[in-house]
């Protein structure tokens, strides 16, 4: 040991700065473990879009397919569903659609591209149950609305344009995701014009 | 001979040093009651778990092809595999059950108070790491159980103003719970958060035999020595409690064996009836709840009609639990003497919770919504009264020696 009096500023700056390097060093150092939770080339890949037949599907019917591994529906929605939905605005959170929750061309009093089809993504905007589609039966939870979609996890409430009913939990609108018609039968779900 | 090992032994590491502090020479109360069963016990499922756990590994085939069909060729076609898994999935209760209890008996006796502080926080600790042990492990049979109540607490996470949705999309490696998720999950389930909870065990204990074990009057043992320095209310860990703590392990054992072989499945409350299907990300069952031991939060969670407060409701919950030591100011520790209004407070803390336990477990109602909004504002209204009437609180005498 010498006995050369101890530089104590030079000594703390040493210590700082040691100890600067090393938190960076850690930092950097987490980031490939963190990263590594993001969705795979291959989760992200699976996205692909896909192409729906819907030129069988029944007055009042409701068929799922599936993307990005998520259930997506296709319902058929009579006139009279149609023109039942124009009387809800004042029960429900948003009835304009001003959320994004669907894209521009599906911001409409009707959420869709052809009235005749309402396409959504089957999940709650709560947390993410699969709401039950009730045709006939919805009466018994909103008096006057015949049919609609009941989740069976926390009780939200949807009218037949996925759109939220007050006094519920979930906060949005039913997601419509980005979706073009090919011909009249044939729907393609997860593009819109000009992706294909 | 042995004594040579012995001094050799003691030589190199504090092998009896360590013995006598922690068991041969522990000074423990002379009045521990039947609540203190319940650390040991938790011990004893903490092993349980770790066993079983291990060796359900090497049959279990963690992706989202193989995993249901795994669980059932576990149960059919693996020697006792039956066995091992009902072991493990009635040990998750079970730890639940002694968990609880556990923390009621603190609650009751004042054992969070001053010095014991860190050794509450180590036993939160302890809870939150075995909730969330606990609920990734329930996602590893992939049944629709399993798959929706992941996707549930999962998107709870999505609740969080801005940073939700890309939170959640981290969690689950996928844009819905998917093999990603159940890989990660397994990793978490048998390796990283088992690691986490037997070094928070060692601390809880570490903790509690340097400020010694409270007791059922709540009086530190400490303050009253004979002349060797010894507790004159302290008798040696063992063989005394040693010995007591087996006839707890012998009554565990026959309720638990009991469960374990003719009620495995807990009346639908341990392994619930959706479970035995497939997961399918296409479908919600028709009723969907979490598994018993998370259903007093699950119940907060649905009780509060907004996505975000009623996170943050569940949240708060179980962090309040933390803070205890801080929200009571009263220096009495055990409720043997203190007011009447602690008391009742006391009591009506324990039935909300256990309302709510049940609320959550039922499809909820307009009516039984309005029941879950009631008890969970008992729920927070225990530790808000609390911290109100603790400060000064007209308590009884506190003896100076333990009474029996």
């Amino acid at each position: 040991m010498s006995n050369a009096p101890v530089d104590t500023g030079r000594r703390r700056f040493l210590t700082a700065a040691t100890a600067v390097v090393g938190g960076v060093g850690a930092v950097a150092v987490a980031v490939p473990f963190i990263k590594s939770w993001n969705p795979s080339a291959k989760a992200k890949a699976a996205g692909a879009p896909v192409e729906v037949n819907i030129s069988k599907v029944e007055p009042g019917q409701l068929i799922r397919v599936e993307w990005r591994g998520k259930p997506v529906w296709v319902v058929r929605r009579t006139e009279e569903i149609l023109k039942n939905l124009a009387t809800l605005d004042d029960q429900l959170r948003d009835p304009a659609s001003a959320e994004e929750q669907q894209p521009a061309y599906a911001q409409n009093a009707v959420r869709s591209i052809n009235p005749e089809y309402f396409i959504a993504v089957g999940l709650c905007t709560h947390l993410g149950c699969s709401p039950t589609y009730l045709p006939d039966t919805f009466g018994e939870q909103v008096e006057g609305v015949p049919s609609g979609f009941f989740c069976p996890c926390h009780g939200s409430k949807f009218d037949m344009a996925g759109r939220v009913f007050q006094g519920v939990p979930a906060p949005l609108n039913l997601v419509v995701p980005p979706h073009q018609y090919i011909d009249d039968g044939n729907v393609i779900i997860g593009v819109d014009q000009g992706a294909v | 001979m042995v004594k040579n090992i012995v001094d050799w032994i003691d030589a190199r590491i504090p092998m009896t040093a360590t013995y006598n502090r922690h068991i041969g020479h522990y000074a423990t109360p002379t009045n521990f009651n039947f609540w203190y069963f319940f650390g040991s016990l938790a011990m004893l499922v903490l092993v349980n778990q770790l066993l079983t756990g291990i060796w359900l590994t090497m049959n279990y085939v963690p992706t989202a092809e193989g995993a249901f069909a795994s669980i059932e060729y576990i149960m059919r076609d693996v020697e006792y595999g039956w066995l091992l898994r009902y072991m493990h999935s009635t040990g998750a209760s079970a730890f639940f059950v002694v968990i609880y209890l556990h923390m009621f008996r603190g609650l009751i006796y004042g054992s969070y108070q001053k010095p014991r502080e860190l050794l509450w926080l180590f036993g939160m600790l302890i809870f939150l790491v075995l909730m969330a042990e606990a609920f990734m492990g329930y996602l590893l049979p992939w049944g629709q159980m399993s798959y929706w109540g992941a996707q549930v607490i999962i998107s709870l996470f999505g609740a969080i103003p801005v940073i939700g949705d890309d939170l959640t999309l981290w969690i689950r490696g996928d844009f819905v719970v998917s093999g990603a998720t159940l890989n990660r999950f397994f990793a978490l389930h048998v390796i990283a958060l088992p690691l986490v909870l037997v070094v928070l065990v060692f601390l809880h204990l570490i903790a509690l035999h340097e400020v010694g074990s409270n007791n059922p009057d709540g009086i530190e043992i400490k303050k009253n020595k004979d002349e060797n320095g010894w507790p004159k209310d302290g008798i040696p860990f063992h063989p005394y409690y040693t010995v007591k703590d087996i006839l707890g392990t012998a009554g565990f054992l026959i309720v638990f064996c009991y469960v374990l072989f003719f009620m495995p499945e807990g009346g639908g409350y341990f392994l619930e009836g959706p479970n035995f299907e497939a997961a399918n990300p296409m479908k919600t069952p028709e009723h969907i709840a979490p598994v018993w031991y998370f259903t007093p939060f699950y119940a907060i969670l649905r009780a509060i009609p907004d996505k975000l407060l009623g996170v943050v409701g569940m949240g708060l919950a179980i962090a309040v639990l933390f803070v205890l030591p801080w929200l009571d100011r009263c220096k009495v520790k055990s409720v043997r003497y203190r007011s009447l209004i602690h008391k009742l407070n006391i009591g009506q803390f324990a039935v909300s919770f256990v309302v709510l336990g049940y609320l959550g477990a039922v499809p909820a109602t307009p009516e039984l919504t309005i029941a879950a909004r009631i008890f969970t504002l008992t729920y927070f209204g225990f530790f808000l009264l609390l911290w109100i009437y603790s400060k000064n609180e007209k308590t009884k005498p506190v003896p100076e020696r333990l009474t029996h």
